[in-house]
């Protein structure tokens, strides 16, 4: 069996950036941390639970909440993590700001990983604007060892300099791996919990001194910043000078090894002194960075200097090597030997046997649609379901439907639903629900339960009955709690059996009263197949009328004439191709038990 | 040999790319190479498109392959082999699954399946296609597709048999070990060469 990491000491080993981070909390002492799964974050506390089992970890039911346990634990002396996807940090937002001002007692470290290029997410939000406009410190690295080293900078600037400190990563330093040089665990003890209102009641009496104290601090450390080895100047050609941080700082490299470069690790407070040591050494200046011109605009406006940036590195988007060549060395490209072939995109479907599915099948067949939610279920807006047609962000589909009847009433809503997943919901649908019964709403809710948070690769939350080590733990009772919000029709229905599921929303949508469907049925992640047959079809006896092509089931492909189901992908336990055809062609062995 | 070497395994989600890249990194490592791989998690998993860079060689600093630089594309499925076709240097080889999944695109009547082989003579592309499945299929475990493509490409890349198969064994549970290198032995002599 493989050994836990947290018995290797010593070594260099390949680490993804998340695994760095949770190496990293391990080996300085992090004694508990919350989070909220979130891509490109997950791996965070999934490593932390797996690998590192003194640290005390908890999946949260929201980045807020995550960040408010972890402020308290702080409080009572103990070392702290968070980790979140940049929109995360949006909702964890509230506390983030008057932390600020409250500042440290354990070291404190959140965990941003922002997602340039959106592989994963709804925007392409820079978190450095919110770790300025925050006030609080933003640590950058590179690589793995640098996303290692920075969790034990971090919590040590959080504690000498009174501070919450957002490590700032993005996708590809999260999903990247590189060497990482293992050490031992370094135990430090948790303080003990002392009362200070001075320090953690922000009334506004205690918070203008507060504000003073925050205003020194970014001072002090932007001083103590620039003569630190976080941030460098890696002196070489000074004809030119790449100002960068994070994984740009690994392109520049690649593409420009003879250039000077300053490489930031502290994006906030920025290091002026050596700021202003480099634009005086270098001939010109160019910043390479992603997203938001954030080094550009704010060491521009201090030094009131020319240089290129986004004027010619792209504001959108992921950097690459080819891009930042193009940008600093123009007309250097690489020779391109084979051209770019255009090809059928390959975009992400339900899996075969997915519970949405069937929800999916029926909301569309009634001609209906829905306002969405963040989860696997936005793929519900894809052909050949076409039933989804909003998503904002997390718990926004409840908000939003409300929003559509107060403008134009239950009619002009037509057959729309709100779609959510009831991770999604736990995270901040339920105050959604909350406005449309107080206020007078009539919609329906499908609450579509598939007992795991999916998207994001299959977690636990409070619904699931176990915690994130996998432990027994309560289930939150939704009808219970729909019940209790005071709504009165309340439906519970497994949504792969498709007379039901059809007939509940024909006629939830069709009351005139404020409804909650709760689609049943478990993620196909969630458990092993109890049947073991996959589904095959009878060519004599199909007809060829597609109806089965109308799931948008990865399983079943069309031949040009039949539909043909791949052995490989059909998932066992799912028999909606065989309920939607209607000369029943295709036929599994149902009954046989693995 | 020069100093880095650059490859991309590529494929749709669950067909094992993750494995793959892992035993290249880990033969890369016991071969005293600095490595970077990357890959993107999350909405790309659920079937779509997935891909994996890995980089080898003295000193690594980019973990993402340069469009034209790509030593090797490693494809699991044969359309997918043509999707980062810009990014195969000029002497760069690509070996791909001889393999078809239809994209949901294509399942709805979207798009169409392309025909891979004439793109792959007008574009003289240099493709070689395996017929990993069966392969896999004669070995009774159709588990080891993927590691019968590695050992397909095992020796067009500096690393030792030796290195390749410590890394096999590492990543495979002790059950699977003797199909998985009899795939890898499989692939490497029939495509060696």
């Amino acid at each position: 069996m493989r050994k836990k990491l947290n018995t290797i000491e010593e070594g260099t080993i390949l680490l993804s950036g998340n695994e760095a981070v949770a190496r990293g909390a391990w080996e300085y002492g992090v004694h508990f941390a919350s989070a909220y799964p979130g891509t490109p974050s997950t791996e965070i506390l999934e490593t932390i639970a797996e690998e590192y089992d003194e640290i005390d970890a908890q999946w949260a039911p929201n980045e807020k909440v995550g960040l408010e346990v972890i402020a308290g634990a702080s409080f009572a002396g103990a070392r702290v993590l968070s980790a979140m996807k940049h929109v995360g940090l949006n909702v964890a937002a509230d506390p983030l700001f008057t932390l600020s001002y409250i500042g440290a007692t354990g070291g404190i470290v959140i965990i941003s990983a922002d997602d340039p290029g959106m592989h994963s997410s709804q925007n392409e939000q820079d978190n450095r604007l919110i770790g300025k406009a925050a006030k609080v410190v933003i640590l950058e690295p590179s690589d793995s060892q640098e996303a290692k080293d920075m969790v034990g900078e971090g919590l040590r600037i959080s504690e000498d300099f009174d501070t919450p400190v957002l490590l700032r990563l993005t996708t590809r330093i999260c999903h990247s791996k590189s060497m990482v040089k293992l050490g031992p665990r370094k135990e430090e003890s948790v303080k003990g919990y002392v009362g200070d209102i001075k320090k953690r009641v922000p009334i506004p009496a205690h918070a203008r001194a507060m504000h003073s104290r925050v205003e020194k601090r970014l001072k002090d450390i932007s001083a103590w910043g620039s003569e630190y080895s976080l941030n460098r100047i890696e002196k070489g050609d000074t004809s030119l000078g790449i100002i960068t941080s994070g994984i740009s700082y690994q392109y520049v490299k690649e593409v420009s090894p003879e250039a000077s470069v300053l490489k930031i690790g502290i994006s906030n407070p920025l290091p002026w002194n050596l700021i202003e040591k480099f634009i005086n050494m270098v001939d010109r200046v160019v910043f390479v960075e992603e997203n938001d011109p954030y080094l550009e605009e704010n060491i521009k406006a201090r030094f009131l200097i020319q240089a290129d940036g986004k004027n010619i590195v792209p504001i959108e988007g992921e950097l690459n090597p080819e891009i930042v060549r193009k940008a600093v060395h123009p007309g250097t490209s690489r020779e391109i030997a084979f051209s770019e072939i255009e090809l059928p995109a390959r975009p992400p479907a339900l899996c075969a046997g997915c519970p949405h599915r069937g929800a999916f099948y029926c909301l569309s067949k009634l001609g209906g649609s829905s306002t969405g939610d963040i989860g696997c279920y936005t793929l519900g807006l894809m052909p050949p379901h076409n039933a989804l047609e909003t998503t904002v962000c997390m718990g926004a589909s409840i908000g939003v439907l409300a929003g559509i009847e107060k403008a134009v009433g239950r009619e002009g809503m037509g057959k729309l639903v709100a779609a959510i997943g009831e991770s999604t919901f736990v995270h901040s649908g339920i105050t959604g629900l909350i406005d449309m019964v107080y206020n007078g709403n009539t919609g329906t809710v499908m609450i579509m339960d598939n007992s795991l948070t999916a998207m994001t690769g299959g977690q636990e939350n409070p619904t699931t009955g176990k915690n994130l080590r996998g432990e027994p733990a309560p289930v939150l009772d939704l009808e219970k709690l729909v019940t209790a919000c005071g709504v009165k029709h309340i439906r519970v229905v497994d949504p792969h059996d498709l007379p039901e599921m059809e007939k509940i929303l024909k006629e939830e949508m069709n009351r005139d009263e404020l409804s909650v469907i709760i689609t049943k049925r478990p993620c196909i992640m969630a458990y092993r197949p109890i049947r073991k047959g996959v589904a095959e079809v009878d060519p004599d006896k199909c007809i060829s009328c597609k109806l089965c092509m109308k799931l948008g089931c990865p399983a079943i492909s069309w031949d040009g004439e039949k539909p043909e189901i791949s052995r490989h992908l059909c998932w066992p336990d799912c028999d909606l191709c065989m309920q939607v055809c209607p000369v029943d062609a295709i036929s599994k062995d149902m009954g046989g038990l693995t | 040999m020069k100093s880095v070497t650059n490859v991309i395994i590529c494929g749709t989600g669950g067909q094992g790319i993750l494995l793959a890249s892992e035993v290249l990194c880990a033969a890369a490592l016991h071969s005293g190479y600095d490595v970077k791989k990357s890959e993107v998690h999350g909405m790309s998993q659920r079937g779509g498109s997935v891909s994996s860079h890995v980089r080898f060689g003295e000193k690594i600093y980019s973990p993402l392959v340069e469009k034209g630089c790509a030593d090797l594309i490693l494809a699991m499925e044969k359309m997918e082999s043509l999707r980062w076709s810009s990014y195969l240097a000029p002497h760069g080889k690509l070996v791909a699954c001889d393999l078809a999944i239809t994209p949901m695109t294509v399942n709805t009547g979207h798009a169409e399946y392309p025909d891979v082989n004439a793109i792959i003579e007008r574009e003289n592309l240099p493709v070689t296609l395996i017929p990993a499945v069966e392969i896999a299929g004669e070995l009774g475990n159709l588990r080891v597709v993927n590691v019968v493509l590695i050992g397909a490409v095992s020796s067009h890349l500096p690393i030792d048999e030796d290195h390749w198969k410590k890394a096999i064994e590492e990543r495979v549970p002790p059950k699977a070990l003797e199909v998985n290198l009899e795939a890898f032995r499989k692939g490497r002599e029939l495509f060696g060469n």
